[in-house]
């Protein structure tokens, strides 16, 4: 290789990389200002000009941000409603996929357009009447009023079924053919085979209530029942705004999410590509 | 005419006999499969069907402060509905929503993709830099903005500071407020959506880029005339997923503005929102909730019937 060339090729290459810092900084960036900020004292937070690396480590703010708001109760409330979630949406999933999957029955194709229309019908557009109802049958404030509406999922199903179907289905005809009942076969052999997708499903299913914002704005009221994402504007309604606090308390609910996104990237990204690649 | 014999009687007996068993056999297999699809579809009826329904009822209906129906009017909230400036200017706000994100999250994404697509040492890392928004809600995005945009302690009016712009009143300020509130949702929806656009890229085989490599084609030309026509499909899906998305914005407007300043980012469920939870019309809420129910499958069907067309499923 002569020389002009190659130095273009490592110019080329060094440009490249340039683009790819400066994009993932733009990417970083509103997190990162986050993180700085909460470790600021309240002497160099409220201070022109804005402080953008981190000069100093005052722990103290995490500690007021839990003093406060009931962040752990927050916290606590959330992974009740979004491990419930999860676990209706695992096992009613799991039980309608295995009807679409194995079962022959007559109007298969019927049943199958009925989950399909719910994703076309958009939350918001129910959520009057479903507000109204669950404020009748008094589960305002209550984990179940929080977890019910969301614990069948069509989607959810789709993935199940998916995989499912991937199962050769001479295994299903051999285990009926000795004996095996559906319920058996789903529970010890369908199920356990199905554990790639119900991996990537859980993951999903529990940020994605874990997020959830106007659900549980509207249907909880007292401060305990809060979940996180409601809770953590309380730290900003306070007297006046202390800027670090309220990053700390930030910070501090986004963990559960960003360690889930870390030890769990790639069922997450199967779960959130699973509607784009043809399905 | 069919004279009716013996063998014709029996052989009708024997076609009702095996009319019967089918049928036996159908109700069995139903009985089977009910246990399984039981438990989805009741929480389906209760908490999809049964309400859409009840909007549509709700909707025609004046209600009493705690959503009790009184009295029939008909399609009056439609009209009202049209005749409302503030619900007309939610569409509008909207619209000018959709027109800011959708563009936004797609450009973005498309350029992360390809960045994100080189093959360099290392490039994982950045991936994950650029899939990071996943873990991120939209109230702690909002929270995490809602800092920057500040006005005298925020970075975004100290980097105008440096550049010798003049600030800007970013949420308060009826002409950028909007805007302002548009780019968390861009910043979080690009994540996802790089995630989706690189799935597409790996997913074209390398002896294309080979091919045209040996065609003498460069960069931009394989760019060009094999990436992007194969990732289509995905900026097809993507493009329904996030003007959907757009519609329901609601988190980032409550958290940021509460619709302000004056109504300028008064988006439709936010309008909503106020409309029954603060104003206690159950019944307008639900016109208007049944309307943007009806926009958006329209959009879905459209979006579906003229752009698919034009996408190149490989």
């Amino acid at each position: 290789m002569s020389k002009p060339t190659h130095l273009r090729k490592t110019a080329g290459r060094v440009l490249l990389y340039l683009l790819l810092t400066v994009a993932a900084i733009i990417m970083i960036y509103p997190l990162y200002n986050g993180v700085v900020t909460s470790f600021l004292s309240p002497s160099n937070v409220d201070t022109y000009p804005p402080k953008l690396f981190p000069i100093e480590f005052y722990v103290q703010n995490y500690a007021d941000a839990l003093q406060q708001a009931p962040l752990v109760r927050f916290v606590m409330n959330s992974f009740i409603q979004s491990s419930g979630v999860m676990m209706a949406q695992l096992v009613m999933a799991s039980l309608a996929a295995f009807a679409f999957a194995f079962l022959p029955f007559k109007g298969k194709q019927l049943v199958f357009l009925v989950f399909l229309s719910t994703m076309m019908i958009p939350w918001e557009s129910t959520i009057i009447p479903n507000y109204l109802f669950i404020q009748g049958i008094q589960w305002d404030d209550t984990y179940m009023g929080l977890i019910a509406p969301f614990m069948a999922s069509a989607f959810a199903t789709f993935l199940i079924r998916q995989s499912f179907m991937s199962l050769p289905r001479d295994l299903y005809d051999a285990a009926t053919i000795d004996g095996c009942s559906n319920l058996r076969y789903l529970v010890t052999i369908a199920v356990p085979l199905a554990r790639p997708a119900l991996g990537t499903l859980a993951v999903y299913s529990f940020l994605q209530t874990y997020n959830q914002y106007l659900w549980p704005l509207l249907i909880t009221n007292k401060v305990e029942m809060r979940t996180v994402q409601i809770g953590i504007t309380m730290l900003r309604d306070a007297e006046r705004e202390m800027w670090a606090v309220i990053m700390a308390g930030v910070v501090l609910v986004m963990i559960p999410t960003l360690v889930l996104f870390f030890i769990a990237n790639r069922q997450l990204i199967r779960g959130l590509t699973a509607g784009a690649l043809k399905g | 005419m069919a004279v009716l014999t013996e063998k014709t009687v029996k052989e009708a007996k024997d076609h009702g006999r095996r009319r019967g068993r089918e049928a036996r056999h159908d109700i069995a297999q139903w009985l089977a499969a009910l246990p399984y699809l039981a438990p989805s579809l009741i929480v389906f009826t209760v908490f999809v069907f049964y309400p859409l329904i009840r909007s549509i009822v709700l909707s025609t209906y004046a209600t009493n402060s705690i959503g009790q129906m009184a009295n029939f009017v008909g399609i009056k909230y439609y009209q009202r509905l049209l005749e409302s400036p503030e619900y007309l200017n939610s569409l509008a706000v909207t619209a000018r929503f959709v027109l800011y994100t959708v563009p936004g999250v797609l450009l973005v994404s498309l350029v992360l993709a390809t960045l994100g697509n080189l093959r360099l040492k290392g490039i994982a890392a950045y991936r994950i830099a650029f899939a990071l928004t996943l873990a991120i809600s939209g109230a702690t995005a909002a929270m995490l903005f809602q800092f920057l945009y500040h006005p005298n302690l925020g970075p975004f009016n100290y980097m105008l500071d440096l550049l010798h712009l003049p600030r800007v009143g970013w949420l308060i300020d009826p002409a950028w407020a909007l805007f302002a509130v548009s780019v968390p949702r861009i910043w979080l929806q690009a994540g996802f959506a790089t995630v989706v656009l690189l799935a597409g890229m790996q997913g074209i085989s390398d002896e294309l880029f080979e091919a045209a490599k040996i065609d003498g084609a460069g960069f931009w030309a394989s760019w060009r005339h094999i990436t992007f026509p194969l990732i289509t499909p995905s900026l097809f899906f993507l493009l329904v997923v996030t003007t959907l998305n757009a519609f329901q914005t609601f988190t980032e407007v409550n958290i940021l503005t509460k619709g302000g300043p004056v109504d300028a980012t008064q988006v439709v469920v936010h309008e909503i929102y106020r409309s029954f939870y603060f104003n206690g019309q159950y019944g307008f809420a639900s016109a208007q909730a049944l309307i943007l129910f009806v926009i958006m499958l329209v959009l879905t069907i459209i979006q579906f019937g003229v752009i698919e067309k034009r996408v190149h499923y490989a």
